[in-house]
């Protein structure tokens, strides 16, 4: 008799146990803990809006002052001497979208071309998850790293080639000065190995949504690869490879500590590739430990319109793919 | 969709924001320690007595070892010693953040009174400043005074230049472009070389004058000493200032220069101490070597010093300051040679150490 209640109380448990999650209603600590989940994560999304905001905030309060003391004069002319006050960024604006462009155009086309190699089947699927991951990696190296990497190995790499550029060819604009070590060329060249995996990720992306279907339509009516990669993949990822591209831009007007070591840091800004420049990243990071009150001002305004640009440069990017992934909507 | 790179783009936001706020949480914990510091000195009379001090990172390998002995030998005293750079040295000392500063450009009349007069500056220790060059077989070369004045000022373009021939005969001299590296950040060493070009060349001292960083007229910027090292090390026909120790420690070769007696003095140890010699130290001991007399007087030299208060409000603290101080100047001149400082002349150190007694 007691054998057989305990089995009908087992019975019940088990009963519950089967029942519990769905049928019964929430008890009081899941609706709890339900919203305090949400909460928490809304709380976390807008502390994220808050530190932008607080950050353009103290960046504006600081630049104040020098805002309205060299107004937009400071945007056009080219001296920085703490000492008798005068600052101006031309140099570091034009230098900062030059070397980023320069490392666009380098690490644009080689990033966009191994996505392409990586998205359409050219190497085993073994060896393409390699392959992501090894360029993926590169992001992981520290900046410092790859500005002694240039200081040691890509400026004595270049010197022979630029040499030679300068001597035959000195009569173009981009060649007309000697390479002393430190310039516009290291730097791009590293800057464009530094947005590699930006882009390839995010190209790749791009490149493996365009739908299966697409494809296999132009391979039915006869195409061969190479049109169907340039005729209808590429054309159908061309958003999403501009936004990696916008963002791989982001990432190299904003890189700092790379630029500040081989970029020359000489507040001179000429078209040839092998003179030294500055950036304005590489400006903040090399004057701010010593800058006394009024330099700080000048730094804060100089941070102020690197924010600018790099905050209007992302949200062209993501302005753009947005509009991309809702025009592929109606393919998928 | 594209969902991986809406994946992607959020990651990288992320990762930017979490960069960001773990560079403003670096922030406030360190305004908090060093909030925390002076405010704790209760407890800290019961056990070791901590010595905060921050700024010139030209002496910060001799101050360190310095730090680490005098320690070794007074266990109760603790020492920590930030090379942060001689401004924000000077910045937080008069902040009251730390118990001591250091600077390579001592304190300016403004400064001091922003520190309510309440501070001594003491020279620790001496260095000099010599310009590496990178000119292949070539190893004595003697640079007059217009001629690396000139080289600075962008005026001497090519190494053949008559200007330097002139006090190199005999030597050949490649027809190469010079390349000029100077520091790129704000520095105490670029401070003092260009105060010493002020004082011997009127055109520097109306163009780019003196300063932690100044408007260069020509070259290439390196971070750091270890950066012009490095660049002048790499690039044929660089020349560049660095402090003593990363020339000599590197053997890049480096110029006589000549001195304001007309003579070609090489870098030493000796030909500075001769230098510091020359100069009488004022009361304020703010001496300046901008260019010192003498046949064997090497010309860019300098002081460091040491921020203290005038007077402290824990005994301990001022007791402890006092003793790491009269060690430093005494025994711890001797460890000065081997990391390539120049030591204070005796009577420069007694005079420090009278000074160090007046603290109270």
């Amino acid at each position: 008799m007691a054998d057989l209640g305990s089995n009908t109380k087992r019975a019940h448990e088990l009963a519950d146990a089967f029942r519990s999650p769905v049928a019964r209603p929430p008890s009081a600590w899941q609706k709890g803990s339900d919203r305090a989940f949400k909460n928490i994560a809304y709380g976390f999304g807008v502390a994220v809006v808050c530190l932008l905001a607080g950050i353009v905030f103290e960046a504006m309060r600081h630049a104040h002052s020098a805002m309205s003391n060299y107004g937009l004069k400071f945007l056009t002319t080219s001296t920085w001497d703490a000492n008798r006050a005068e600052f101006g960024v031309a140099p570091e604006i034009a230098g900062t979208l030059y070397t980023s462009l320069l490392a666009l155009l380098i690490g644009g086309f080689l990033g966009v071309t191994v996505a392409l190699v990586l998205s359409q089947g050219f190497v085993p699927r073994r060896l393409e998850i390699v392959m992501k991951n090894v360029i993926e990696l590169l992001a992981a190296i520290p900046s410092v790293v790859y500005g002694l990497w240039g200081i040691f190995v890509l400026v004595p790499v270049v010197r022979g080639p630029a040499g030679f550029l300068n001597e035959h060819f000195g009569f173009l604009p981009f060649f007309s000065s000697r390479l002393s070590g430190p310039g516009i060329l290291p730097a791009s060249l590293v800057l464009s190995i530094m947005i590699l995996p930006t882009i390839t990720a995010i190209s790749r992306e791009a490149m493996a949504a365009v739908p299966k279907r697409l494809a296999a339509a132009a391979y039915g009516l006869g195409a061969t690869r190479w049109e169907v990669i340039f005729r209808v993949t590429l054309p159908t990822a061309t958003g999403g490879i501009f936004g990696a591209l916008v963002l791989g831009f982001g990432r190299a007007l904003g890189e700092t500590m790379a630029l500040a070591m081989l970029v020359g840091n000489a507040n001179v800004f000429g078209w040839s590739l092998f003179s030294p420049g500055n950036t304005l990243a590489a400006l903040l990071a090399n004057h701010f430990p010593e800058a006394g009150t009024v330099e700080v001002g000048a730094l804060m305004y100089a941070a102020v319109v690197l924010l600018v640009i790099t905050l209007s440069v992302n949200a062209l990017g993501s302005f753009i793919m947005l509009r991309t992934t809702r025009e592929l909507k109606g393919l998928g | 969709m594209i969902p991986g790179t809406r994946l992607a783009t959020a990651f990288v936001a992320l990762l930017g924001l979490a960069a960001l706020s773990i560079g403003c949480g670096k922030k406030d914990a360190a305004a908090s320690e060093n909030t925390a510091a002076p405010a704790a000195p209760a407890p800290a009379a019961a056990g070791p007595v901590t010595l905060q001090g921050s700024g010139a990172s030209f002496p910060a390998p001799l101050y360190s070892r310095w730090f680490r002995e005098f320690g070794d030998k007074h266990p109760d005293i603790r020492v920590n010693y930030q090379s942060t750079g001689s401004g924000a040295g000077i910045k937080a000392f008069i902040a009251g953040q730390t118990d001591f500063g250091a600077s390579d450009a001592a304190m300016t009349d403004d400064e001091i009174k922003q520190a309510k007069d309440n501070v001594i500056l003491l020279p620790m220790t001496a260095g000099n400043i010599v310009l590496a060059y990178n000119l292949e077989g070539v190893t004595d070369l003697k640079l007059s005074r217009d001629a690396y004045a000139g080289i600075f000022l962008g005026q001497i373009k090519k190494w053949d230049d008559a200007k330097i021939a002139a006090s190199n005969p005999g030597v050949k001299l490649p027809k190469l472009d010079i390349s000029v590296v100077h520091r790129s950040d704000g520095s105490g060493t670029t401070f003092v070389f260009t105060q010493h070009l002020a004082a011997i060349s009127e055109k520097w001292k109306a163009g780019p004058g003196v300063g932690k960083s100044v408007e260069w007229p020509a070259g290439v910027g390196g971070a750091k000493n270890d950066g012009v090292a490095a660049q002048i090390h790499q690039t044929p026909g660089a020349i560049g200032y660095i402090e003593y120790a990363f020339a000599a420690s590197t053997k890049q070769p480096s110029a006589l220069l000549e001195n304001k007696a007309g003579k070609f003095v090489a870098p030493s140890l000796k030909s500075s101490a001769t230098a510091l010699a020359a100069v009488e130290l004022p009361a304020d001991m703010r001496a300046w070597v901008t260019d010192p007399a003498g046949d064997e007087s090497y010309p860019i030299v300098t002081y460091t010093w040491i921020l203290a208060k005038k007077k402290y409000d824990d005994k301990a603290k001022s007791a402890a300051l006092k003793s790491m101080l009269k060690w430093s100047l005494t025994d711890g001149q001797k460890l000065s040679e081997g990391l390539y400082y120049v030591a204070l002349p005796e009577p420069v150190a007694t005079k420090v150490l009278a000074a160090v007694d007046t603290i109270e």
